[in-house]
């Protein structure tokens, strides 16, 4: 029995004349995320994406889970392939979809035949393969309006498809279809949320995390190296840049006012990811920003860290309440790594009073206080390490 | 005599200087390789199923671990850390082994720590979920035995038994499970006649009776040699160690579903999410996943080399007079139990091993007791005497089981019965 994966897209359907340049994105998205399951042919036709496994080695349900967290699929369902006959056709449905027939109420038929050579056309196939259906599972009632169990038979140039259940894709765009970000990466709950929701939306990102040894550690580094090795699962791979941001930090201690120092840190790290992102070609900046949640996140404040970059700096979690984020947290599994207690750079050399209605006058005036700003800022782009992580892992962290 | 020369070979030169130690290792490799030979030549090991020999690879990379990397994996510093590396990348590699996530298992200090823990932790966890387990009538003594612990607490334990093949249905399990039983535990593969047990079968079949009654596979005969997939199986405990596939001794592991729990059967320190507390054998868990991924790697391999030794072990005895072959037709064939009869299982055993033949009277665990699984399978007192687990490993050769029926078949004629 041959079995395949059939994918439905989403909101590419609604696009226009390079509908097919989406298409071919996510085709090659969905190829290299499933590639180590097995070896497969991929191909479209009537905007369904058709993914046949080249022989009996392919791990078809590590595919599916695999492809259940692609973006740009809406659906997507596991179908068996067998030759036009219509007593095979109707003894593999049976026998292939027997176990949700049996947990099934109500169920109905449901043909296409774009094989109009076939001598059944579609209404009779219904009835017929209701028929054999109903006298195998007497349990069973037909309900065509709603039904539990919808079984498709696809009659098609290469052969017949039985399929039942559709189970959901992930939404959203191919990623890369949008374009390229930087996610500005800490170690918390909030940031992985929002590289997720904007890859969503075919973004592809540059993950950019900030470390300042000693103060903050190794452990620190690898806890966010496993959430971003998380985030590749929806994301695909992920080169993650890793800035060295002690010497800076230091310097604000030093030189300005400390109810300003978390705010003048933010201004800087959107000053070094700016130039990372334009190096790496990227159009805008993702942070995990909520409003309101600390000192850092007020309106005053935003307006402040905004005003450091040029390039638009997105925001998805701006309205959500930290439940909202944690929901979506547990849901792409990094909730767990992002509770583990490693101190990270924002949590560095926290004021005891932050300030929490800066200006960005106040905030430019304390800055001029720092000398070298731009060598330092030069240093910390020259010097950073960059990161290659895949779903396989990252070398020398997680192997 | 001579297998002791080569246990002399190795041990100088574990005593040689460390300096040097790396350098000869990869220059006495070819020396190694023969003297392993060598010594498969004098000592015929065929008791794969009580413990196998630790594989080089895994041996090297737990020296490496004892003499280099031995940090404290919950160390803050730059050793604990390298350490934690290595113990995480272990987890990973059991994971994939077993077919599950890397946070969901918990390293033991081996299969009767993570037996126990299943069953007298679950138990601990969920007082209110009901008073009844259902078992297998041929468990491991790690199982059963922690099953009598229930019953010392109040538990009733209904015990499954096996047909003459060590075969269960899923449905003789379900008919015993109902709304008070909160756990059912059934072994994947049977450690002395190595049938193979309907598990993922077995969880749907204890779901429909009861959603809420707890699946606890003990999957030690099983790690790498089938493949085994926990999460899809749906099983709420499987358990798992390292020394049955060539890895070391005193290290295991417990897979618990996300959503389940256990309560810790020890108190201590937060390693392993503190369910499992006390350092963490952090050689042992490297090498462990080394092990597991060499298994898994070589799966099908090694599968195809131990039938090839299994069929031509059977070749020879079967259907000579006197011999039963105890274990099921379809079962793994990584061990093959069988009966002389007429002659005790101990007296062959010894009179196997004086020319090297090392095989089993059946489980190590039970000391030389009567084994409980062929009398759990109905077999006579006759076939129980004389029964001798011989198990595989893919050190051993087609060659190597010729000679050892030969010596079986000759013991036959020279042992005064």
């Amino acid at each position: 029995m041959k079995e395949i994966i059939l994918l439905k897209d989403g909101e590419i359907a609604l696009k226009g004349l390079n509908r097919s340049s989406f298409e071919d994105k996510l085709i090659k998205n969905a190829k290299r995320r499933i590639a180590p399951t097995g070896s497969y042919r991929c191909y479209k036709a009537q905007s369904t994406i058709y993914i046949e496994p080249r022989d009996e080695e392919a791990d078809i349900d590590e595919a599916v889970a695999r492809l259940q967290k692609v973006f740009g699929i809406a659906a997507l369902c596991r179908a068996c392939v067998v030759e036009k006959d219509f007593d095979l056709i109707c003894s593999t449905a049976l026998s292939y979809l027997d176990e949700q027939l049996r947990e099934a109420a109500t169920f109905k038929v449901k043909a296409k035949r774009s094989d109009k050579s076939f001598p059944y056309d579609s209404p009779k196939i219904c009835s017929e393969l209701g028929g054999v259906i109903l006298d195998h599972y007497p349990h069973l009632k037909v309900d065509v309006n709603d039904p539990e169990l919808i079984v498709t038979v696809e009659i098609r140039e290469f052969g017949a498809y039985i399929h039942a259940k559709q189970l959901p894709g992930a939404g959203g765009m191919p990623v890369g279809t949008s374009g390229k970000a930087a996610l500005l990466i800490s170690g918390g709950i909030d940031s992985p949320v929002a590289g997720y929701m904007m890859a969503k939306r075919g973004l592809e990102l540059i993950p950019i995390h900030f470390v300042s040894p000693p103060y903050t550690s190794d452990r620190a580094k690898l806890k966010v190296i496993t959430l971003v090795h998380k985030m590749t699962a929806y994301c695909g791979r992920l080169p993650m840049y890793v800035v060295n941001l002690t010497r800076i930090q230091e310097a604000i201690k030093d030189c300005c006012p400390e109810d300003l120092f978390t705010v003048i840190m933010r201004r800087f790290m959107m000053m070094i990811s700016e130039r990372l992102a334009l190096k790496e070609q990227c159009s805008a900046l993702i942070t995990g920003e909520s409003l309101a949640q600390v000192a850092s996140q007020t309106v005053h404040a935003i307006g402040c860290t905004d005003a450091a970059s040029s390039l638009p700096v997105l925001r998805p979690l701006i309205g959500m309440d930290k439940e909202e984020i944690i929901t979506i947290s547990r849901k792409i599994d990094t909730f767990e790594t992002s509770i583990e207690p490693y101190e990270d750079c924002c949590t560095v050399f926290t004021p005891k009073h932050p300030k929490t209605k800066p200006t960005l006058a106040m905030v430019t005036e304390a800055e001029a206080k720092i000398p070298g700003m731009e060598e330092m800022i030069a240093e910390a782009v020259e010097s950073v390490e960059v990161i290659l992580v895949t779903d396989k892992g990252a070398k020398g962290y997680i192997e | 005599m001579r297998s002791n020369c080569n246990i002399c070979v190795k041990i100088s030169f574990f005593r040689r200087p460390a300096l040097f130690r790396s350098a000869l290792w990869a220059a006495s490799e070819s020396n190694m390789m023969k003297s392993e030979k060598i010594m498969e030549q004098t000592r015929h090991y065929f008791d794969n199923s009580a413990t196998t020999q630790t594989s080089p690879e895994a041996a090297q990379l737990m020296l490496e671990m004892l003499t280099q990397s031995y940090g404290n994996p919950s160390s803050l510093h730059a050793m604990g850390y390298e350490a934690q590396l290595k113990t995480e990348k272990a987890r990973r590699q059991l994971a994939k082994a077993m077919g599950c996530e890397p946070k969901n298992l918990l390293f033991t200090s081996g299969a009767t720590e993570a037996n126990n823990l299943a069953l007298l932790g679950a138990a601990a966890a969920y007082p209110k979920r009901g008073k009844k387990a259902v078992i297998s009538g041929f468990e491991h003594s790690s199982v059963e035995e922690a099953a009598r612990e229930l019953e010392r607490q109040g538990y009733t334990v209904c015990r499954v038994m096996p047909d003459q093949n060590g075969h269960i249905t899923a449905e003789q399990f379900a008919a015993l499970v109902d709304e008070s039983t909160l756990l059912v535990s059934c072994m994947l593969v049977n450690n002395e006649i190595g049938s193979i047990l309907p598990v993922p079968e077995l969880v749907k079949a204890v779901r429909r009776k009861n959603p809420g009654t707890f699946v606890h596979c003990d999957a030690v005969q099983a790690l790498g040699k089938l493949k085994i997939q926990a999460q899809k199986w749906d099983v709420d405990y499987m358990t798992v160690t390292a020394h049955k596939i060539h890895g070391p001794k005193g290290v295991g592991a417990i897979y618990i579903k996300q959503g389940a729990r256990v309560l810790p059967r020890q108190f201590g320190g937060l390693q392993e999410k503190g369910i499992r507390p006390g350092t963490e054998n952090a050689a042992g868990i490297a090498a462990f996943g080394l092990a597991c991924e060499l298994a898994d790697a070589g799966r099908a391999e090694h599968l195809r080399s131990v039938t090839e030794v299994k069929n031509r072990l059977l070749e020879e005895l079967r259907g000579v007079k006197g011999i039963v072959i105890n274990s099921p037709e379809d079962g793994l064939p990584y061990l093959v139990n069988l009966s002389v009869l007429g002659i005790r299982s101990e007296i062959m055993m010894h009179y196997l091993e004086q020319e090297g033949f090392y095989v089993s009277s059946g489980s190590a665990c039970a000391k030389g007791a009567k084994s409980h699984v062929l009398a759990a399978m109905g077999i006579g007192e006759d076939r129980i005497d004389s029964a001798l687990r011989i198990s595989f490993s893919r050190y051993n050769t087609p060659e190597e089981a010729a000679l050892l029926a030969k010596r079986i078949l000759q013991g036959m004629q020279e042992i005064r019965r």
